[in-house]
């Protein structure tokens, strides 16, 4: 690899671009110049070129340093080109090592600057990246930005996400009529700033469905459709806000969400992928979010509960989160390789899904991005490797639905204490669970990440670059980790929850990287934004209902999602939230959707998950044959129409239908998931027997009820869009109608077949003709855009 | 067929635009899936089409025949007489030299060594060793490419086939196959770019899973669809009870009427990307049935591949359509086939595996050769490790089984650029590699060399790091490509 070395033989070299180079040269400078023009998120004007008035390390140059340079000049030794840093101020400025009388970088004279040199040549043996590494060379706007910020004296920043949030003063704005919150100042201040115009208020229909549908992650109900639209006051939209919140729904709604962060699923995954019951965990989750427990305890429940003095079952039941992982089952395994496989995964979903970095680089080797050696990857893994786990527990053969260390729940414990476990059975219950050893086991660095390469040994201790891990303040478990986590110093853990939420409402966090805010993160939109909910939401106690609310209530969130010309020209991914985004349901609120919409939603909450219509021979295809799970039995009655969440996960197969609309395959902790629009998931809202059941119910239903055809229609349409029917709507359903039940009439079409859709029984008691045309109007309407959005 | 390529190229290199520019898929990528309405300045169109694939191609389509549970390299193709003269002895530890063993025979005092069971002859140009199990195989030999030499790190089913296919052991990576439907799109507008085919075998089966066609943290456009032999042959495809293909086409009629109305109100581009999204469904109901309906099938064909063809679900049926789909343009066609995990009884359950897939796979070749389509087509053949040199279990002459073998192991690859003949020589004993090694890393590199893809620049950024098939290693392989 070519270094910071001056002289360079050129006969080696190619010279000068081949015509191919200079073609995806030129169409990437086509790019950066458009893409600038629209989603730069720094602080430049939008649509203009020009620079900034001051060019920021961290907004600016560190982005373009950590993507095009660090890879070879940053914080990984190993990889370390020439001996130069460019992530430390003090290596940048001194000497280069391997150049006598050169510097990277010489505050104020970018003409001495070998780095500006470098970046800005046009000689391909000399000019930074070089073309072997693959990284593309910087666009002038780039190399013009260096140049500034050089000649304004090259000054180093903090990485912003590793200094405390500090709450700054309410920014002024122009308009003051529009906000309604603290929120709402800083988004419409960027707005203007930005010379962008906020959208309308949305109408109320729309406004309740969206509120609903990320509160509960149900649509309203008539009822509440109706209350809500006669309601005139000002004040309607919280009143419905706080009857949401108490909705048992909620818990529901937002344990999806954790579930991913927590990797949960009813299976042990791997080849044999047998049966587990971590699902008295999901129970609790439900149960602690609609309890509305503190942030700050529901972390430290789930990191140490076991640990905490005199610790409660319900403590130790929370620390199941740090099990969920995968286990093997494989025959012939090696224990210690698959042990330390488990620890690997506890400390991703912690630094990830809490503390939103990614370390899974410094396994093997020193961060190349993040100020991450691999001697913290392994401290900080040390918390998670003292526990009585075993790395491998036998072959399905013996497989038991919970692995060392185990937490028994007894029936009567199920009655008078931990009431939130839905579960008729009387049978005492086990789940996998955290639980120290008696004595110390050692944490080794692994070479190469390899469980049977042991270095250095090393103590717990939290990573330094986020914040010190003080000894005096915390003891080196996993207590002392929880306590450091939501200590109100933590610059992460606050805003990452808090961005976590803003992505549940918004569909996209304010760090878009919601599970990256490290230096190849996403920068944030509005980071003044981002800090003063953090620091708000931990001076209020870690509430979270608080912070739910406060969102809810923002003139940001109530904007009318209608796209302009304009809109998609100057912001097309929304960013600066001059309108509120469209955003398609996630997979298991599809589901709810459509149950909760034909009234065929069971809402039990919590208990064994079900196993509803699936597509036959899935499981058979791919297993091993071994095992509870080699073939699926589908369940009856109630258990079928049991909300997404409680969908039972096979992890080898997961619920085709969820995979299809994005779901996480909880392989691993996820942040954020994909939203994908694709022709199988036309397939699943047009077939599923799910989908089909319920629009026939929901016909049949209605045909019971004494009112006309289009009333019908109207009410159908109502409940699944939530909103009234238009005219030219009810004129497409109506003739479709119509001319349905002609064809059932002269019998071109066969009622009795169409109206065979799941296991829900028949009422023969309507006529099955206008049934079967109904119930075919009914599942367009299922297939409009907008049934599945939130608009 | 031309312009699908084109324009997948195009949304392709879209989605990487916007990706680089740290948009993502979001809203307005995903609109675009097909048409190119984004960028139409033809010029820009132009410029964007230049950087896929990186340099020409020699092969467009894979058909990949995974042989799910390790076939034993040394009852097939990995001749060592060695192992007869020494039958029954211990494999001296010079030879297993530190190498980590499975928990299954971890515990075995003695490694007693085990010739095969079976006869071995050579074939064709490269002399190349098949054993008799394989007589069809014999007959195409002067296609095939064997690598010896391949090795891997794992030494367990799910590690080692989620390494094969997903470049990683562990971790939530995009499959090989979602990895070419990213860089290369489909070939066909009706059909997705990457199929997977499932069978199974009589003999010791490891289950698949999911996770190995997954598209991982790329579009979920770019998963594996897997067919199954049942009445749906993909997930969710055939209309349900009493909706036939008319009535479909009016409820999409009234659905896109509706839709529009709500894009009237919303102007929101999704809404469009929605309304083609439902009719490329309605044509995949089409062309899948199509293209699974063997029922016009000559009877050369059939003969070809064996009766075995004519039932659905089964290696042979499933080689077949294989080459049906991998015809129509399906980039990436990967077929799983379970039952080698012969641990013990080896002899025995290996002869009911080659009996599965021996003609079928052969016949693959010829059928691709005789239809002009060998040359554009890759073809690999293998499992995800080999398997030991000596004994797990009771030794008998005419019984023994093998434990997994990452060190060497043998798969062979066909046709799309591939240059046949033998490549690599492992040991007398079969266990050590001596010449030309082949890591699964550089396995990744070379197929998508020949796919015209660099390696290192196919490469996605996730969470703050560029992500490819090759992980951090991976060269290419010039042995391998004529």
């Amino acid at each position: 690899m070519p270094i910071f070395r001056l002289q360079k033989p050129f006969s080696k070299r190619r010279s000068g671009m081949n015509k191919k180079k200079l073609f995806v040269g030129l169409a990437i400078m086509l790019f950066v110049m458009t893409a600038v023009y629209f989603f730069d998120s720094g602080s430049r004007a939008g649509g203009s070129t020009a620079l900034p008035e001051s060019v920021s390390y961290n907004f600016h140059i560190r982005p373009i340093l950590s993507d095009k340079c660090f890879n070879c000049h940053g914080p990984d030794g190993s990889h370390r080109q020439a001996g130069l840093r460019l992530d430390l101020a003090d290596s940048a400025y001194a000497p280069l090592k391997e150049t006598k009388g050169a510097f990277a970088l010489v505050p104020g004279k970018p003409e001495l600057s070998e780095l500006f040199r470098r970046i800005s040549s046009k000689d391909t043996s000399y000019v930074m990246p070089t073309p072997e590494s693959h990284l593309g060379t910087l666009t002038d706007y780039q190399i013009a930005l260096f140049k500034k910020w050089i000649k304004q004296g090259a000054k180093y920043e903090t990485h912003w996400a590793f200094t405390a949030p500090k709450k700054k003063s309410i920014p002024l704005v122009d308009d003051k009529s529009w906000p309604k919150n603290e929120i709402d100042y800083f988004v419409l201040n960027k707005m203007e700033e930005m010379g962008l115009r906020h959208n309308e208020q949305a109408d109320k229909e729309r406004l309740l469905k969206r509120v609903s549908m990320d509160i509960t992650g149900l649509p309203p109900t008539i009822a509440m459709m109706d209350s809500f639209m006669a309601d005139p006051s000002d004040r309607a939209l919280e009143r419905m806000v706080d009857q949401l919140l108490k909705m048992p729904q909620y818990g529901e709604k937002m344990a999806v969400h954790w579930m991913d962060v927590a990797r949960y699923a009813d299976s042990y995954g791997y080849q044999d992928d047998n049966v587990r019951t971590q699902w008295p965990w999901r129970d609790w989750v439900i149960h602690a979010f609609n309890n509305n427990m503190p942030y700050n305890k529901f972390l430290t429940w789930q990191i140490a509960g076991d640990m905490l003095p005199n610790a409660s079952k319900e403590q130790v039941l929370a620390t199941a989160f740090l099990r969920n992982h995968k286990y093997t089952e494989e025959g012939g395994v090696i224990p210690e390789e698959y042990r330390v496989q488990y620890a690997i995964d506890k400390t991703k979903t912690f630094s990830k899904g809490i503390l939103g970095v990614t370390m899974e680089c410094a396994q093997c080797h020193d961060h190349k991005y993040d100020p991450f050696s691999q001697k913290d990857y392994y401290s900080l893994l040390a918390f998670f490797n003292n526990t009585k786990e075993l790395g491998y527990e036998g072959s399905v053969e013996v497989s038991k639905p919970a692995k060392n260390p185990i937490l028994t729940i007894t029936h009567s414990e199920r009655r008078k204490l931990l009431t939130f476990i839905n579960e008729q059975d009387t049978a005492a219950m086990t789940v996998s669970v955290m639980g120290e050893l008696d004595t110390l086991r050692k944490t080794f660095l692994l070479n190469r990440g390899e469980y049977n390469q042991p270095g250095e040994a090393v103590k717990p201790t939290a990573i330094k670059a986020v914040m010190k891990f003080d000894p005096a303040k915390y003891t080196p478990d996993r207590v002392g980790l929880a306590k450091w986590t939501v200590d109100k110093s933590n610059p992460l853990t606050a805003r990452v929850f808090v961005n976590l939420m803003w992505q549940e409402f918004f569909g996209r966090g304010l760090v878009k990287t919601s599970g990256d805010f490290g230096m190849q993160g996403e920068l944030p939109s509005h980071p003044e934004l981002l800090d003063w909910l953090a620091v708000d939401f931990m001076e209020h106690g870690w509430d979270m209902k608080r912070l739910v609310k406060k969102i809810a209530l923002s003139a940001t969130y109530q904007q009318s999602a209608k796209i302009t010309k304009e809109h998609l020209k100057r912001d097309p991914e929304n960013v600066y939230l001059s309108r509120r985004s469209r955003i398609r349901l996630k997979a298991e609120f599809v589901r709810d959707l459509y149950l909760s919409s034909s009234g065929m939603l069971v809402k039990k909450i919590g208990g064994p998950s079900v196993k509803p219509y699936q597509p036959k021979g899935l499981w058979e295809a791919a297993t091993s044959g071994r095992g509870a799970l080699a073939t699926y039995k589908q369940d009856h009655g109630d258990d079928l129409y049991r909300r997404g969440l409680y969908t039972f996960i096979k992890l080898t197969v997961p619920p085709p239908g969820m995979a299809m609309f994005d779901a996480s395959n909880r392989d691993q902790c996820e942040t954020s998931r994909l939203k994908t629009n694709t022709p199988l998931q036309a397939l699943i809202m047009m077939n599923d027997p799910g989908v089909m059941e319920c629009s026939r119910v929901l016909a049949q239903n209605l045909l019971t009820e004494r009112s006309t055809v289009p009333e019908k229609i109207a009410k159908a349409f109502k409940r699944i869009i939530c909103r009234k029917i238009t005219a030219k709507e009810s004129q497409i359903l109506e003739s479709y109608y119509r001319e349905q039940f002609e064809l059932f009439q002269q019998n071109k079409l066969n009622a009795k077949l169409t109206l065979k859709q799941g296991e829900f029984p028949l009422n023969n008691k309507v006529d099955l003709k206008q049934s079967a045309a109904l119930m075919k109007v009914i599942s367009t309407i299922y297939n409009m855009e907008e049934a599945i959005m939130k608009s | 067929m031309e312009k699908g390529i084109l324009e997948h190229g195009l949304n392709v290199n879209r989605r990487r635009f916007l990706y680089s520019m740290g948009m993502g898929l979001g809203g307005v990528a995903l609109g675009s899936l097909i048409t190119p309405d984004l960028f139409n300045n033809p010029e820009k169109q132009e410029a964007l089409l230049s950087n896929l694939p990186h340099f020409a191609p020699k092969a467009k389509r894979i058909i990949y025949l995974f042989q799910n549970g390790a076939p034993s390299q040394l009852d097939l193709f990995d001749y060592k007489p060695l192992l007869e003269t020494m039958h029954g002895q211990d494999l001296p530890e010079s030879i297993r030299n530190g190498q980590r063993l499975t928990g299954m025979t971890a515990e075995q005092k003695k490694f007693p060594l085990a010739g095969s069971y079976f006869k071995f002859n050579q074939y064709g140009e490269s002399r190349a060793w098949i054993s008799e199990l394989l007589p069809h195989t014999a007959k195409v030999v002067d296609d095939l490419c064997f690598i010896k030499t391949m090795h891997t790190e794992a030494i367990n089913h799910d590690p080692a086939l989620t390494f094969f296919q997903t470049g990683a052991q562990v971790g939530n990576r995009p499959s090989m196959g979602s990895w070419l439907s990213y860089g290369l799109g489909s070939e066909n507008a009706n059909l997705p770019a990457f199929c997977v085919l499932l069978s199974k075998g009589k003999g010791n089966g490891q289950g698949v899973y999911s996770k190995l066609w997954s598209n991982g943290f790329l579009d979920s456009i770019h998963q594996g669809v897997q067919f199954s032999s049942g009445e749906n042959p993909v997930l969710y495809l055939n209309n349900p009870n009493g909706i036939d293909k008319v009535d479909r086409r009016k409820m999409l009629d009234n659905v896109a009427a509706l839709n529009n109305e709500t894009y009237g109100e919303f102007g929101d581009p999704e809404i469009n990307a929605k309304i083609q999204q439902y009719e490329l469904a309605y044509r995949m109901q089409t062309a899948v049935p199509d293209i699974t309906d063997m029922s016009k099938e000559p009877e050369d064909t059939i003969k070809l591949y064996g009766s075995d063809c004519l039932t659905p679900g089964t290696y042979a049926a499933n080689c077949l359509l294989a080459r049906k789909l991998s015809e129509n343009g399906v980039r990436f066609v990967q077929l799983y086939h379970q039952g080698w995990d012969a641990h013990d009884s080896l002899p025995n359950q290996i002869k009911g595996q080659c009996m599965d897939v021996d003609q079928s796979s052969a016949a693959l070749i010829t059928d691709l050769k005789q239809r002009g389509l060998l040359d554009e087509t890759l073809v690999i053949w293998g499992g995800e490790f080999g398997r030991t040199n000596y004994c797990q279990g009771v030794l008998t002459k005419e019984s023994y089984g093998r434990d997994h073998h990452p060190r060497s192991f043998t798969i062979w690859m066909a046709g799309g650029g591939v240059k046949p003949g033998v490549y690599g020589e492992t040991d007398e004993f079969g266990y050590n590699i001596t010449k030309d090694p082949v890591h699964v890393n550089d396995f990744h590199a070379t197929v998508l060399n020949l796919m015209g893809l660099n390696h290192e620049q196919l490469n996605f950024k996730h969470l703050g790091r560029r992500y490819r098939l090759t992980d951090v290693a991976g060269k290419v392989l010039d042995g391998l490509i004529a």
